[in-house]
């Protein structure tokens, strides 16, 4: 279900990147396929392809790496999701971080320079060659660390942020076609409104009051919506079930958390984006938040104000 | 329509179309009736019959042993063939008397009949018991120990539960549908027992003909009826009173604690009887349905009747039963044979085929989702308390408040793992309760 929702993203990542991405997404869900079923086989575990949690877990990798990322970076980055990320802890449903990212966040750390190689898009069919260029995100922290300003394109070129015609990772590109998907998941009630809208909300929010401060060294809220990997975040990474609180109230805390360290990151940080670290970070501060959200039982108000 | 309800909770498909235009039907005397000793919660009946006793119908077969115990009743005339441990519903033999029906069905003459007017509530109350009169909706909970209070207890509320949420029950249904004279005549005595005026009919909303019938002929009374929202388990006692009242009853104690008690459609229809005519609860509306059977039907059967004969009077078995529930599919019991009998607490039986089930897959980890703690009434975290179950640390189990937990089965239901959450939730219950016995 998740993989389907997934489909307008990777298409829309395909046709802007062309091979390149398909090859990035191909390697990585086989590769993610493939740890996993050499875990299961190694540790003498059941075969657990069928749940087809590995092959999410390696699109969504794929979708958090840029297109020009080579052959063998990928199929890492795919073992350390399934093995670093999942296995060692005990497999689905076990894992206290979402695997996906922390196979970003080894791959971000160890092949800084892989990592933030962008290729621009380039249309199938539009004759472009593939040149390298900057993320949105990036070009502003560049701009502001140097001249303290926000250079145009902050203010500018929405409607390409919106469909994906812009530098980024595979799935940072189309906020659009993400969306789509992730309405696809909340009308299947596979997730629900809480994480998303906090998340985003926050971000939103904070990013809007540090906009109102000062709109010419920070960017407005739309920009903090439609670049990087938030809406990718907010949708299916936030999300993840196994790595985030169950209760409503939980999740609502757990998104603005997330939101807060994503713009505190990218306003304040060094790396130009923070969602990932924002969303693996409230992933560690999932059993607290768990802890102090158990829902109050039935019939347990009364009690208290009684005793 | 406002439509009152509680938090939580879920609507699975309800199979009522099988059953719900079936008018009630009297079920004939089988060939021997198998009455168990224990059909209520509380002490077990002690026999007083013996074999080869002839007894009438409505005669104590069983006394009651103690203040949270019934006695049992013969539900035919009849000669006493056997006074010996039978299959029961709980899923071993249990002690019964076996009748063989003479075929009159004739009345013990020694039951009178008397007009609640002229009786005094501690007459009543006696009469109620001496009806072996429980809870019908299944839980067989005593109806004279729920109608004797404590003295600090103040009621101000009854209500009469007629919400039957469970899938594909129709007893209640047709019930209050065709026999609403006794059920508002059983509510007038529970009135007089409890001396008290508010009556809320809590009824769900896809029984609109009962709610109109019961809403015109209870006004005249000042009988009330609210309709619910259609959501299972809208009929479990703290549940309705919550959307009924807005109260809570506090954790680890009854109703009465929010000054509410609660009775069946059945249990009322029953107490008119046992008063209006003397005749103790010997029979009652069940319930036969499910693609298994040729002809689901609502019967009138009396206590003790095997589930077979029920079976045969709707038109046999259709294909193999691969699953027989007694009561309803999500808190029934599982049957293992149709020779067991129905008892008083048997709201139903149905019967699947193995098409009919669905393909229950490995249950695999849970992933968190939470849809559990989403769908529980009670607001616990089953997912939570079912790991602490697996590992058998009751201990942690019981910190998340397993013992309040009311076995409704909606964790189980939607539970996309297919984990046994309410099993082994139970499972912790029966752990803590060993635990606190011992201590």
């Amino acid at each position: 279900m998740v993989i389907y929702a997934l489909l307008p993203a990777c298409a829309v990542s395909i046709y802007f990147f062309g091979v390149p991405a398909l090859s990035v997404l191909l390697i990585c869900t086989l590769g993610c396929v493939a740890a996993e079923a050499i875990c299961c086989k190694v540790m003498g575990r059941k075969m657990t392809l069928a749940d087809g949690s590995a092959a999410l877990t390696g699109i969504l990798l794929a979708l958090n790496l840029p297109p020009s990322a080579p052959w063998w970076m990928s199929l890492f980055g795919a073992f350390i999701a399934i093995l670093i990320g999942k296995q060692v802890y005990g497999g689905l449903g076990y894992n206290p971080f979402n695997p996906a990212l922390v196979a970003r966040v080894v791959l971000l750390i160890s092949f800084p320079v892989q990592m933030t190689t962008w290729t621009a898009p380039a249309p199938i069919g539009s004759g472009l060659d593939a040149v390298t260029t900057a993320t949105p995100l990036g070009e502003m922290k560049t701009a502001v660390m140097l001249t303290g300003k926000l250079p145009e394109l902050a203010t500018s070129g929405f409607s390409n942020y919106l469909t994906g015609n812009m530098g980024g990772c595979l799935g940072e590109v189309s906020a659009l076609a993400l969306l789509i998907g992730g309405l696809y998941l909340l009308y299947k009630k596979i997730i629900t409104w809480h994480t998303p809208v906090s998340f985003a909300g926050t971000v939103i929010i904070i990013g809007g009051i540090f906009w109102l401060i000062d709109p010419t060294k920070y960017p407005s809220p739309l920009f903090h919506l439609l670049t990087g990997g938030l809406i990718l975040g907010v949708f299916f990474m936030a999300t993840d079930m196994v790595s985030s609180p169950v209760t409503d109230k939980g999740m609502l805390i757990f998104g603005f958390g997330c939101g807060l360290i994503t713009v505190l990151i990218r306003l304040f940080g060094g790396y130009p984006e923070g969602v990932s670290f924002a969303i693996l970070l409230m992933n560690a501060a999932t059993p607290l938040i768990d802890r102090y959200t158990r829902p109050k039982i039935f019939g347990q108000i009364e009690q208290e104000a009684k005793s | 329509m406002n439509l009152k309800t509680f938090a939580g909770g879920l609507h699975p498909p309800d199979g009522k179309h099988y059953s719900a235009h079936c008018p009630i039907e009297s079920c004939p005397l089988p060939d021997e009736l198998i009455i168990p000793l224990s059909q209520h919660i509380g002490a077990p009946a002690a026999a007083c019959v013996a074999v080869g006793d002839q007894v009438k119908k409505g005669q104590v077969i069983a006394d009651a042993k103690g203040f949270v115990s019934v006695p049992i009743h013969a539900s035919t005339s009849g000669e006493v063939i056997a006074v010996e441990p039978r299959l029961h519903p709980m899923g071993k033999a249990l002690p019964a008397v076996v009748i063989r029906p003479d075929g009159e069905d004739c009345w013990d003459a020694s039951l009178q009949g008397a007009d609640p007017a002229n009786l005094s509530v501690d007459e009543l109350k006696d009469r109620i018991r001496a009806a072996g009169i429980v809870g019908m909706g299944g839980a067989t909970f005593p109806t004279h120990v729920k109608l004797s209070p404590p003295e600090e207890k103040k009621i101000d509320t009854l209500i009469i539960n007629g919400v039957e949420c469970e899938p594909f029950l129709t007893a209640d249904h047709r019930l209050m549908l065709e026999q609403s004279e006794r059920l508002l005549d059983g509510i007038e005595i529970l009135r007089k027992v409890l001396g008290i005026e508010r009556t809320v009919i809590g009824i769900e909303a896809n029984k609109p003909d009962a709610i109109e019938k019961l809403t015109q002929e209870g006004a005249a009374r000042n009988i009330e009826v609210q309709a619910l929202e259609v959501k299972y388990p809208q009929g479990a006692e703290k549940q309705l009173i919550d959307a009924l009242t807005g109260r809570q009853v506090p954790s680890g104690t009854l109703p009465m604690e929010v000054g509410v008690v609660v009775q069946n459609v059945g249990t009322a229809a029953a107490v008119s009887d046992a008063i209006r005519h003397g005749h103790p609860l010997v029979e009652r509306v069940a319930t036969v349905t499910g693609p298994g059977v040729h002809a689901p039907k609502n019967l009138l059967i009396r206590i003790g009747t095997p589930l077979r004969h029920m079976v045969e009077q709707c038109g046999g078995l259709n294909g193999d039963p691969a699953k027989i529930i007694m009561g309803g599919p999500m808190m029934g019991q599982t049957q293992l044979s149709l020779d067991i009998p129905a008892i008083r607490g048997t709201s139903g039986l149905l019967i699947f085929r193995r098409e009919d089930l669905p393909t229950r897959l490995e249950a695999g980890p849970c992933i968190r989702c939470g849809r559990c703690i989403g769908v529980c009434p009670i607001h616990l975290q089953p997912t939570t308390i079912a790991a602490y179950a697996r590992l058998d640390m009751i201990d942690e189990a019981e910190g998340y408040h397993a013992l309040d937990c009311i076995e409704c089965g909606c964790c189980t239901y939607i539970c996309p793992a297919t984990l046994p959450l309410v099993q082994s939730i139970r499972h912790a219950k029966g752990g803590i309760m060993a635990k606190k016995r011992t201590i």
